[in-house]
């Protein structure tokens, strides 16, 4: 009989996964069967801890170890050290990047110190393909107590009274979404999972789905119960295949022991649920595309009203929710609606899942209670900006939201102080920019996205999209004028007030927030021709210091193109018309006589 | 498998399960936990504190005392072993030596689950450096 005293958490995220975390859970296994520890040790491969950067991560309990950067050749050190001797292997802890010291425990952790776990409650945690150990942690306590006090209207009042608010991008409160669809009659009504994350950099749904996927089930279940629907399903994207397979076998489980399917929990309430696999379009994201798309339609939007919790999926009573705003359920009918509305600021309330990405030291995934500032989750959970550089503007909400300065380093981040600095909640991408990025070039990166992604139905999307994209080039390239720059704002508030959808209203918000935050920078690409950030390769020069050059003539015989001229021991030139600006000469020079200017 | 029919069924199980994620949700809270360590060194290891440990594990099991256990190397009283370290949440750390299967049950029972010392007290002469 088993007698664990140990217990190896291995991460089985998607970040950890591609790190090999598969073969190190192997190796334990190995390892502790040679050892004879089987009944000793147990093993769990669990969902996303959060701390991508230093992954894989591995977590032993109950002493709260947190191993990072693990090998699979690391697994017989620690288990003939840790496990056998009782001794931490102290090279794979976490080294505290101030103080230099080595960090055992992650509570000491900057990058968890001010997280607040609701959503990621059991990720990291528990194993995701073992509903019994998600039933150890009150799993679907709350749907046998929704189901128990067979009040739907009191529990979508008790979800409204919570405060808890879309976490996919707009903010609209799901109390309020799920009362719309309640009174509607219909033969059939559809309780819908939106698992369409498109946002570049995002993975906080993903990971959700990967490390805890019978919280969504069950409060699926729930909102089935409380809109009356018997049918749910989960629409999600083809690219995400670890998540399918969780979400399938937590599926089957629940089944198995009858919280799927018919008569939950000895009552008349009958509901199960099915896939809808997407092709990774991001408009599909937007919930009337989405609803196309599982109808097999193209994946456009269409006008609303008539809203889905009207006519949605096959023309029936549809209420669509987000993966996170799906986690966040459970937890407030087990918890109570006051305790929830207690955290967060007075409109914006509990937590919410970034994706922190970009030039920062700690990427990943964090859960942060709404209200804390961008100070504290750049400088305290990030660890501040990657190689001691300058901080320069932090984007949020992806292609729809905005980039943010300095000076909104200390606002209080909730949905509408998001939207007052000109960028919006999103679904919760979260990008850090140090000085090396060129505000027009990211403007740029997010249009191109959307002129991609853009599925053509309307024109101010369609074309004029585009034609912002087009300007942005131009001025990139150093071709732009100030009345280019008149143009983009203009066109750009034509489009947010004129497009159909969602993805047509917020696809300026990137070039807008840009412009309004770096005016200067814009200016100096359209009438110095140049890019302070040394981004754009067209406004770039490189120049030879007559000074520093010795003639060597390393640069002249490897510029591919000819343009370095010049004799031995002279200093050489180069002829900026035929310069490709390949940056070879640069990295030759041995001398540093070529500056980039 | 068995279908679970009512409130009552989840609870029954959730029961039956909870027991097996209780060394995980202590590791979650090691600070208010009161903490054992068992010195597992070869020294310990021979003079049985394998069993040692296997009977406080049990022993706080069934008195329902959360107590995290896990196992440390030698403590340096090899004279003493199997020697156990004991930290209760905000006091300083007792040292006991000599504690057979037999004493691990009154350690259990007097010290942990209520507060009276036991004999065999090493004096601590060291001074522990907390990272």
């Amino acid at each position: 009989m088993a007698n664990y005293k140990y217990h190896i958490l291995i991460c089985g995220g998607t970040g950890c996964h591609a790190s090999q975390s598969a073969k190190i859970k192997e190796n334990f296994v190995q390892l502790l069967k040679e050892k004879n520890l089987e009944n000793d040790v147990q093993i769990v491969g669990t969902g996303c801890f959060g701390f991508c950067e230093k992954g894989p991560i591995v977590k032993i309990l109950p002493d709260n170890t947190f191993y990072t950067q693990v090998k699979p050749e690391d697994c017989r050190e620690i288990v003939d050290e840790h496990i056998v001797k009782g001794r931490k292997v102290e090279r794979l802890l976490y080294l505290d990047p101030k103080t230099q010291e080595h960090r055992s425990d992650s509570k000491h952790m900057g990058f968890y110190k001010k997280q607040m776990r609701i959503a990621l409650r059991n990720c990291g945690f528990i194993n995701p393909e073992n509903i019994d150990e998600y039933i150890a942690r009150d799993g679907y306590k709350a749907l046998a107590a929704v189901l128990e006090k067979n009040d739907p209207e009191g529990t979508i009042e008790d979800i409204k009274k919570s405060g808890l608010r879309g976490r996919g991008g707009a903010g609209f409160p799901t109390g309020v979404k799920w009362s719309l669809c309640r009174p509607n009659k219909a033969d059939q009504k559809y309780m819908i999972c939106n698992a369409d994350e498109g946002d570049p950099g995002a993975f906080m749904d993903r990971s959700i789905l990967e490390g805890d996927p019978h919280s969504i089930i069950e409060a699926m279940a729930i909102g089935g119960f409380c809109i009356g629907a018997t049918k749910g399903l989960v629409y999600i994207r083809a690219e995400y295949p670890l998540a399918i397979h969780r979400l399938q076998v937590a599926i089957a489980q629940a089944r198995e022991y009858g919280l799927l399917g018919k008569n939950i929990f000895g009552t008349d309430f009958d509901f199960d649920i099915e896939l809808r696999y997407g092709a990774g379009a991001f408009v599909c994201g937007e919930e009337t595309a989405l609803i196309h798309s599982m109808e097999g339609k193209r994946g456009e939007p269409t006008f609303k009203p008539p809203f889905p919790a009207v006519e949605g999926y096959m023309k029936k009573p549809s209420n669509v929710n987000n993966v996170e705003t799906l986690a966040n359920i459970p937890v407030i009918i087990n918890k109570g609606w006051e305790w929830f509305s207690s955290i967060g600021t007075e409109k914006s309330k509990g937590t919410k899942v970034f994706a922190l990405a970009g030039q920062i030291n700690n990427v990943g995934l964090i859960e942060v209670p709404m209200g804390i500032t961008l100070r504290e989750i750049i400088y305290e959970i990030g660890g501040g900006i990657k190689g001691g550089k300058q901080f320069k503007a932090v984007q949020t909400g992806g292609p729809s939201g905005g980039c943010l300065t300095e000076k909104f380093l200390d606002t209080p981040i909730d949905y509408e102080n998001l939207v007052a600095a000109g960028s919006m909640m999103g679904s919760g991408g979260m990008i850090v920019m140090d000085e090396t990025s060129c505000m027009v070039s990211v403007a740029k990166f997010y249009l191109d996205f959307t002129v991609e992604e853009s599925c053509g139905k309307c024109s101010p999307c369609r074309i004029g999209n585009k034609r912002l994209c087009e300007i942005l080039d131009k001025i990139t390239k150093g071709q732009g004028t100030m009345e280019d720059l008149e143009e983009l704002r203009n066109l750009a508030h034509v489009i947010k007030d004129t497009a159909l959808c969602g993805l047509g209203q917020t696809s300026p918000n990137p070039v807008l927030s840009t412009i309004d935050n770096f005016w200067d920078e814009y200016v100096a690409h359209v009438v110095d021709k140049k890019c302070p950030a040394g981004q754009c390769k067209a406004l770039k020069q490189y120049v030879i210091d007559p000074e520093k050059c010795k003639g060597c003539t390393a640069c002249a015989r490897n510029c591919p193109v000819n343009a370095i001229s010049g004799t031995v021991k002279n200093p050489h030139e180069i002829d900026q018309a035929a310069c490709i600006k390949c940056g070879t000469c640069y990295e030759k020079c041995k001398f540093n006589a070529i500056s980039i200017k | 498998m068995e279908k679970i029919k009512s409130l009552a069924d989840l609870k029954k199980k959730r029961e039956e399960l909870q027991s097996n994620l209780q060394l995980r949700e202590m590791g979650d809270n090691v600070d208010n936990m009161i903490q054992v360590k068992v010195a597992m060194a070869t020294c310990g290891i021979a003079s049985g504190a394998k069993q040692v440990m296997e009977t406080i594990i049990n022993e706080s099991k069934n008195r329902n005392l959360s107590v995290v256990v896990t196992q440390t190397g030698c403590m340096g009283y090899c004279y003493a072993e199997p020697t156990v370290e004991v930290k209760k949440p905000g006091q300083e750390p007792v040292v006991f030596g000599y504690i057979t299967p037999a004493k691990a049950v009154e350690l259990v029972e007097k010290y942990l689950a209520g507060n009276e010392m036991l004999d065999g007290v090493i004096p601590v002469n060291y001074e522990k450096i907390d990272k």
